[in-house]
């Protein structure tokens, strides 16, 4: 297994950092670290995009194209994400997610 | 070939170090470096899966631009003192993610996925090229994609934009 690199070793990869993301994204305060684990998650998908693109249809590329519009919508998100973060910022003074809890009950 | 598979396993190696340090270190800037060294070894591996045009995207969107960006809003929060603890919810975050890796280590190993016994395209870029912009390709969502952008653009103007 270990001497033939396959869609397994691809896919688990992805799996692995999926799940850091999860994590990430879950248990930490700072609005800025939980973005930083939502692109973990997003490059993780990615991962598994390229390997069924490379090992299931190899001549096609579809999985890289999805790949492109996963990164234009990625930085579209990080974008709006971290401006939305400063003007949190600047009428609370604080990124601490446990407090900005205006909208819970 | 044999170079490829030490090539990867270095990559994986790390890889998963550096987003768990991300995950992991309290330092939110350092955190945000080692968001870097993984989008740098994401790379890598679009490398080793031939995938030459996707690698270099990679390094320029997301260790050129998206990296910028989160160190700056980092430095403008002013929060890099209080560092990121966890939260209340760490322990079942953990749990979660560790039962979601596991059901999805299992569905992977138990598909039989068709893998196909033709070598991979390479180089991609002209092939990538033909399939955007080419008949039947996807030209509708690229042109679709500067619209979202144009967008964002504006939609960040107006929510940094002092009152």
């Amino acid at each position: 297994m270990i001497n033939n690199l396959g869609l397994d070793h691809y896919l688990i990869l992805s799996a692995i950092l999926f799940s850091i993301g999860l994590y990430g994204a879950l248990a930490k305060r700072n609005a800025i670290a939980i973005l930083m684990s939502i692109e973990i998650m997003l490059v993780a998908v990615s991962i598994a995009m390229v390997a069924f693109s490379r090992y299931i249809v190899p001549l096609l590329l579809t999985g890289q194209v999805f790949v492109i519009f996963i990164m234009v919508a990625a930085a579209a998100e990080t974008a709006v994400g971290l401006a939305i973060i400063m003007a949190i910022y600047r009428s609370r003074e604080t990124i601490d997610v446990t407090k900005i809890d205006l909208m819970k009950w | 070939m044999i170079g490829l598979q030490i090539a990867f396993w270095i990559l994986v190696v790390v890889g998963i170090a550096s987003a768990l340090a991300v995950v992991l270190l309290r330092d939110i800037f350092r955190a945000a470096l080692s968001l870097i060294l993984c989008f740098l070894t994401v790379a890598g591996i679009y490398v080793t899966l031939s995938a030459d045009f996707l690698a270099a995207v990679q390094v320029l969107i997301y260790v050129g631009a998206i990296s910028v960006l989160i160190i700056l809003a980092i430095m403008m929060t002013r929060e890099v003192q209080q560092g990121s603890p966890s939260n209340k919810l760490r322990i079942p975050a953990f749990v979660v993610a560790t039962l979601f890796l596991g059901a999805l280590v299992f569905a992977m190993i138990n598909t039989p996925w068709q893998i196909a016994s033709m070598p991979p395209l390479e180089p991609t870029t002209a092939a990538l090229a033909i399939k955007l912009f080419g008949e039947n390709g996807f030209i509708l969502p690229l042109e679709i994609a500067p619209l979202l952008l144009l967008a964002v653009i504006l939609g960040t103007i107006v929510l940094v934009k002092e009152k």
